[in-house]
């Protein structure tokens, strides 16, 4: 009887948070793709979008882009994967430290600087390129797939990397050892040893890759559309132009909806299968592999790896914001600090938009953290009757790109009951959605790794539950739900396929402010904001890894 | 907009000359009993598709003449904030005070859904036809021209394309930039124009020629300054011009075919939660000191008689016009904007 009475209120809360959240946008983004205009139902629309040939394109282009991001992803992941965890290569901190932070970089961000760095005329490595060669012709020209799917890929990795290097970690160095003192070379028992150990990992961090490669929408719209061709995403998007299109939107983001359900499937069931008795065994050593010489080309790669994603883009940036003119040198006639008393001071937008991105960022990452944080706890002890339920629901919304949750959250806020567009009620709802499943995860592992055996403890000593989660639990719990905040935090600040349906002139955030640049043409605008949101995210990350003691990606030494 | 953020931003101009002139302008209004009706309202909310650093000057200077009253700039591509505006109106969202927007078709609608207040600014009735409804309801604020523009670094003038016919030659392949119409309202008007001009064929061979997409009318002015393409297919004038101007490497031509004409409309919304402002903001973008800055610094053309140009500017009445019909724009907005992503792509 006790244990309904406490289930109880949980049950009407969650039942209504994922009413407001999931069900009720959801439901009407199924609604209006099948609605007709004289009231009943009707599959117009999916003709509409699946007969026109541009539209299939563009889910041709998101298939080709996402899957060649899946490959790249584990080609640069997990070789660095592997080196970092396994080998004796030299500065393998600061490495991991260039992954978190490729991984934290606002994408669009990433593919802006690359429009500078590679545009095929005027961007830095092809103007350096014909001034070295001589040559006519630039090296390479950023606004194609194949230049697309680089760009994505250099901030997409982490997540291969993060799951490989996770499960190598775990996988000791008994089985690998048996296989060398057998005869076996290096290679060969890479390949037939650990390979097959950290495969599933390895199709998961694919699945991860190519999830985020078909959710995105900023590096499509900044590099795909200036060369003609759209993605799923860009095209949702434009469904919102005038003359507005909402019910082709909600029929187009329906096969996104249900590509991504199937993905985390499959992935659901390659982790779920458990036949890895090697993996998960905390015991037996981890020897590190020698790499001989080999350890400075293999360094040498993986810098330039970091080059790509950090250094040039960071630098380019950086020169932006201190230039008239972003393509000449940066001579000392070409030095201004125009743009950033533009941005600051002329610009009525910026502030605006700072607040409101500061302000949904500690709003969402504050109720995000306690909700989450409360969520684990109650699976994880298994306080209520049906607690799975709990934690599959909390991770559900992850196959919801934002894109298709902002033109749900669209069609349901913007008619009565709930008028939510045009407030930041809406992108607060958007946010949360979009970050609970990450933010979840975070708070699960945490739990986890408290034992109960202290609150057990407490209880025989007669203290109650809610006294034993104040003076046990929430002590011990602390610093991986201020970490779950910061996961939040991060996400929201960078967040833009969802607010760029979503935004209104008073409830811009910067992401959508620096799109808006972007269109315009204004790059030392751009810049000088991009380099005030990469601040914002790196003090973030400083405040966890404090926090933690190690750093955000859960890979330790 | 926070009080601290306003002394800031008034402090930051204070030192322009011509703050100071306009600021005398205004002072002389301050007798206008609409100036303390406006200063209860607070503020004027601009949803304007003038290039940004333009629209927020435009912004300070009214400021300035007008203590106590801020302009809310909103700036983006003219096709973008009538989505915005049809898009608040469906939530019942009532944000809007004046809309300036480069489509002059977006007036028609807007005056045929009845969300446009009748009003006439004072002095517009010199200007010329082409810058008035004739039912009085919106009134253009500025003009500009499109145009063709390329990098003198990388192209000689000898070998600069003369006609619009030129950029149809495959050795500009990869080469060229175009803004959109589905973005730009000036754009959207430059393709009706050359519709009319070359027929729908010509976009269509344009197109073989691979351009790069950018979306404002203000961007190909940048794209060919920093080399990224050495050839810019459209683009509004003025921006081509500011960027000479500052000494960018850029030369515009004028098709002898004739140059799109583009008057950019300003309206006061019937729903305007601040009308006594819009009425003020209105008037003040329409007096001859206003009209004569978007001449001088911004490098528009304006209906207002009594402006003088830049000597380093062709007058409007050199250059062959090629005019648009405003209902017809509207009647062809989904055409052009649907033509044009079938031929480019995107």
């Amino acid at each position: 009887m006790r244990a309904f009475d406490r289930s109880l209120p949980v049950w009407v809360g969650a039942a209504l948070a994922l009413a407001f959240l999931m069900a009720l946008p959801l439901g009407w983004l199924v609604w209006v793709s099948v609605s007709s205009e004289g009231g009943g139902a009707t599959l117009e629309h999916y003709r509409a979008v699946l007969g026109d040939p541009a539209l299939s394109k563009a889910l041709w282009n998101t298939l080709v882009l996402a899957f060649w991001v899946g490959l790249v992803s584990i080609a640069i992941g997990a070789p660095l994967a592997w080196l970092t965890a396994r080998t004796d290569l030299p500065a393998k901190g600061v490495l991991r430290a260039l992954v978190m932070a490729s991984f934290v970089t606002p994408p669009f961000l990433g593919a802006f600087a690359w429009v500078m760095l590679a545009g095929p005329n005027a961007g830095l490595l092809n103007t350096q390129w014909r001034a070295w060669t001589g040559a006519e012709r630039g090296l390479v020209n950023i606004f194609t797939m194949p230049g697309l799917v680089f760009v994505v890929a250099i901030y997409t990795f982490p997540y291969v990397y993060i799951m490989i290097a996770n499960t190598l970690a775990l996988i000791a160095s008994d089985l690998e050892e048996a296989a060398a003192i057998h005869g076996a070379g290096r290679l060969t028992v890479a390949l037939t040893v650990t390979l097959p150990m950290v495969l599933p990992a390895v199709v998961s961090g694919f699945i991860l890759a190519v999830l985020q490669a078909l959710a995105l929408f900023g590096s499509p719209a900044i590099l795909a559309l200036p060369a003609g061709f759209h993605t799923i995403t860009t095209q949702i998007w434009s469904f919102f132009h005038y003359p507005p299109k909402i019910e082709q939107a909600a029929a187009f983001s329906l096969p996104l909806l249900l590509a991504t359900a199937l993905l985390l499937l499959v992935q659901k069931r390659l982790l779920g299968r458990r036949g890895y008795a090697a993996v998960g065994g905390k015991g037996g050593q981890r020897r590190t592999i020698p790499l001989g010489l080999w350890r400075w080309p293999a360094l040498a790669a993986c810098l330039l790896v970091m080059a790509c994603a950090i250094f040039l883009p960071y630098g380019i940036l950086a020169k932006a914001a201190f230039s008239r003119a972003w393509a000449q040198p940066l001579t000392w006639s070409n030095t201004t600090l125009a743009n950033f008393t533009f941005t600051f001071f002329e610009y009525g937008a910026t502030r605006a938009a700072i607040v409101n991105t500061l302000e949904l960022g500690l709003l969402t990452a504050s109720v995000g953290a306690v909700l989450v944080a409360l969520l684990a706890y109650v699976s994880n002890r298994r306080l209520i009757l049906g607690h799975q339920v709990v934690s599959f629901l909390a991770l559900a919304p992850i196959v919801i790109p934002g894109v298709v949750l902002a033109v749900a959250l669209f069609i349901a806020y913007t008619r009565p009951p709930f008028v939510l567009y045009g407030t930041l009620a809406i992108l607060f709802v958007a946010y949360l959605t979009k970050e609970m499943p990450t933010g979840y995860a975070q708070s699960d592992a945490t739990f986890r790794g408290i034992p109960p055996d202290l609150e057990d403890a407490g209880r025989i000593l007669g203290a109650g539950r809610l006294r034993i989660l104040r003076d046990v639990t929430a002590p011990l719990a602390r610093s991986g739900i201020i970490a779950a905040w910061c996961f939040i935090f991060i996400g929201v600040i960078r967040e833009l396929s969802a607010s760029i349906i979503l935004f209104t002139p008073d409830t811009r955030v910067m992401s959508v402010v620096i799109f808006d640049l972007k269109e315009e043409g204004q790059f030392g605008a751009i810049a000088v904001l991009g380099l005030v949101m990469l601040a914002l995210t790196f003090a973030t990350v400083a405040v966890m890894q404090g926090l933690l003691g190690r750093d955000v990606l859960g890979a330790r030494e | 907009m926070s009080q601290p953020a306003a002394i800031t931003r008034r402090t930051f101009v204070a030192g322009a000359a011509l703050v100071t002139a306009v600021g005398r302008a205004g002072r002389a209004h301050a007798q206008d009993s609409r100036v303390e009706a406006a200063k209860k309202e607070g503020k004027v909310v601009w949803y304007t598709s003038l290039v940004l650093p333009s629209a927020e000057k435009v912004a300070k200077l009214f400021e300035a003449a007008y203590p106590g009253v801020k302009v809310e700039v909103h700036r983006t591509g003219s096709e973008r904030i009538l989505q915005r505006v049809m898009q608040e109106l469906q939530a019942n969202i009532k944000n809007v005070d004046v809309i300036h927007t480069s489509d002059a078709g977006h007036f028609v609608l807007l005056k045929d859904k009845k969300l446009l207040a009748k009003y006439t600014p004072a002095g517009v009735e010199s200007f010329p036809s082409g810058f008035k409804d004739r039912d009085g309801f919106y009134y253009g604020l500025r003009a500009t021209v499109n145009c063709i523009a390329y990098n003198t670094k990388a192209i000689p003038a000898a070998e600069a394309p003369k006609t619009w016919k030129d950029l149809l030659d495959p050795r500009w392949k990869g080469k060229m930039v175009t803004a959109h119409p589905g973005y730009s309202g000036v754009i959207a008007t430059h393709v009706l124009a050359l519709v009319h001009l070359h027929g729908w064929d010509y976009f269509k061979a344009l197109a073989q020629n691979q351009l790069m997409l950018v979306q404002s009318a203000n961007d190909p002015s940048g794209t060919v300054a920093s080399g990224e393409r050495p050839v810019a297919v459209n683009g509004g004038e003025y921006s081509f011009y500011q960027l000479k101007k500052k000494g960018n490497p850029v030369e515009m031509v004028y098709p002898k075919e004739g140059v799109p004409l583009v008057v950019s409309p300003t309206a006061i919304t019937s729903f305007a939660p601040h009308p006594t402002a819009a009425r003020l903001f209105t008037d003040f973008t329409f007096g001859r000191e206003l009209q004569q800055f978007l001449a001088d610094s911004e490098g528009l053309y304006t209906g207002h008689p009594e402006v003088k140009y830049p000597a380093d500017k062709p007058k409007l009445s050199d250059l062959k016009l090629l005019n648009t019909d405003p209902d017809e724009l509207l009647k062809r907005n989904e055409e052009i904007k649907k033509r044009f992503v079938e031929f480019f792509g995107a």
